[in-house]
């Protein structure tokens, strides 16, 4: 549950300061813009090799993956341990966060969507983020040249 | 290499020949002996089998208790047993097989230390128709830390550590032996009210079953477990462990109960450990297959806890009387057991009483039913002599356990604060976890 809210928080926190940050030091109108796209999507875990099959198809070269769980318009549902029914309110989910060049972000969402949709409640959901600045480990690369 | 493996043959061969001398010269046992080698054979398989009930107890609470209590559970497990042993050897083996030595004729044993024979059987008149001390003392000894296992689980997730021990020195040095004396010490529950328990239906299985509901009632529930008139259940963290935790338990069960026929010195009594062997493994399927059964039925699903549960309670069923049923009805026997546990879970839960691993129902309600059940299969057992034992060994059990319940919890409390609860106890008062998330590499 605590690993559940931090990971509610980091997103709440993630839209609420970030975007402002952003757009104070790298406005769109600057030739040297974003070009970094951070792709947040929930998904079912069975889903999860389909959607890894489908997105290293088009392209993509990378991913963080994490087991999560939470809850959405699928509400939990209820289980018997030892005689006795208990709620499972929040729903194992496995989160994907992608980073990609800004060009390539539509296509991603395109293929997570359709690639993970089952069309029952519980698909998960997707965002999509402005990356501030991207920088690779062991060559100091930076924003597309790191991904 | 391959010289070597020559060289090798070379010495076997040259020794073959004083090999032959030693076998002509005559090493067979003489006849009386050969019985009292097979009893000592027997104990000390059998004992080593009970032994490993120790490590079948420590899985299968390890693996239904959270994961940030495991390593505690698990520590719990491994001093209970080292207690036993020790308390054992200083004051239980004697208070419990006190021979002529009784303080209270028939009530009370003698109070001294165990003592093996010389080295050898030196300069003693051994008798030949029993089995070594050493052996009855390692094997009896089992069953004394058998009983303690049983504490540690209802009572996981929320109790000290070290009250909990100083419960387990009183359990494994005075209250189990002093009870066992009654019965298998040749005490007055054997000599005046003609009660029979082959291997410890009551004498191990419900002493240690009354000794965790004083403990559970004293204690209280953990934290959150019944909220709002309703039980919140806490699942297990593992329960591969609480599988292979099951299995050992059914495994060490054949020397539980096969040992207990004490002898194998015929072939009467060989035939009898078979079907003691036998009996005890298909009780526990009865108990397994019954438990599995019934809850697909009541809750739509199977519920594994409760089939391992339910394995559990055909053996304790099982245990009072092993010998005498066919193996039709000792698989009914086993799957009453069965069927027990499925309905005393919930209904624990309904008295808020609290307990982890389900061992209030598997060893208290099943090793009082197995005990009642040796009237079905064995024509010297009486009901009356039955269950008046059964509540004799019940009142002594409940009401001195309760005594050191209250005096240490009034002395140095026998609850972690809500913190440490809520923590888990293996960060609280360990210091470690079991599943460390990252290690330091």
């Amino acid at each position: 549950m605590a690993q559940f809210w931090a990971v509610r928080f980091s997103l709440i926190l993630g839209f609420v300061f970030i975007s402002p940050v952003i757009q104070r030091d790298h406005p769109h109108h600057n030739d040297k813009g974003i070009k970094v796209k951070l792709i947040i999507a929930t998904i079912k875990p069975f889903k999860l090799e389909e959607v890894r099959e489908a997105l290293t198809d088009i392209g993509v070269r990378g991913m963080m993956v994490t087991e999560i769980k939470g809850f959405g318009s699928q509400s939990g549902h209820t289980e018997i341990y030892r005689g006795a029914e208990y709620a499972v309110n929040f729903v194992p989910k496995v989160k994907l966060e992608i980073v990609v060049d800004s060009a390539m972000a539509d296509q991603v969402v395109e293929t997570i969507t359709t690639t993970a949709r089952t069309g029952k409640i519980g698909d998960g959901k997707i965002f999509v983020l402005d990356v501030a600045q991207a920088v690779r480990v062991r060559t100091g690369e930076t924003n597309d040249d790191a991904l | 290499m391959n010289r070597i493996t020559k060289l090798g043959l070379a010495a076997a061969l040259i020794a073959l020949p004083s090999l032959g001398l030693a076998q002509e010269a005559d090493v067979t046992p003489p006849n009386e002996e050969i019985g009292y080698i097979l009893n000592t054979f027997m104990f000390l398989v059998t004992g080593f089998l009970v032994m490993w009930m120790g490590a079948g107890f420590s899985m299968l609470e390890a693996g239904l208790v959270r994961s940030k209590n495991v390593a505690m559970q698990s520590l719990k497990n491994v001093a209970l047993f080292a207690i036993a042993a020790i308390m054992y050897y200083l004051v239980g083996y004697n208070l419990m097989y006190p021979g002529d030595g009784w303080t209270i004729t028939n009530v009370l044993g003698a109070f001294s230390p165990a003592s093996m024979e010389p080295v050898g059987l030196a300069d003693t008149e051994t008798d030949l128709t029993y089995a070594s001390v050493g052996s009855d003392f390692f094997f009896q000894l089992m069953f004394c830390a058998t009983t303690a296992s049983i504490v540690s689980g209802t009572l996981a997730e929320r109790i000290k550590l070290w009250p909990f021990l100083i419960f387990t020195v009183i359990l494994t040095g005075l209250i189990y032996p002093i009870q066992a004396s009654w019965k298998w010490g040749g005490g007055f529950l054997d000599a005046n009210y003609g009660f029979l328990d082959f291997a410890g239906s009551t004498v191990v299985h419900s002493v240690g079953g009354w000794a965790a509901l004083a403990g559970a009632l004293i204690l209280g529930p953990r934290i959150g477990k019944y909220k709002d008139g309703k039980t919140h259940p806490m699942p297990g963290s593992n329960l591969t462990l609480a599988t292979l935790g099951t299995f050992i338990l059914w495994l060490g069960w054949f020397g539980f109960n096969g040992g207990s026929q004490l002898y194998m010195d015929t072939a009467g009594n060989v035939a009898d450990i078979s079907r003691i062997f036998a009996n005890t493994n298909t009780a526990a399927a009865g108990g397994a297959i019954a438990a599995l059964i019934l809850t697909q039925l009541l809750y739509k699903k199977p519920d594994i806890t409760m089939v391992l549960n339910g394995a559990l309670a055909g053996l304790v069923s099982i245990t009072a009387e092993p010998l005498t049923p066919s193996l039709g009805a000792a698989t009914l026997i086993g799957a009453v057991g069965g069927i027990l546990v499925v309905f005393a879970v919930p209904f624990l839960d309904k008295l808020k009483i609290d307990d982890v691993v389900g061992a209030i129902p598997v060893h208290l309600i099943c090793g009082i039913w197995g005990t009642l059940a040796v009237c079905l299969t064995n024509g010297d057992a009486t009901f009356g002599g039955q269950l008046i034992s059964i509540v004799i060994v019940g009142v002594f059990t409940f009401v001195v356990s309760s005594v050191v319940w209250f005096i240490l919890k009034a002395t140095m409390g026998i609850r972690v604060g809500e913190e440490e609860e809520i923590s888990g106890l293996d960060m609280a008062e360990l210091g470690m976890e079991a599943y460390p998330e990252f290690t330091k590499g």
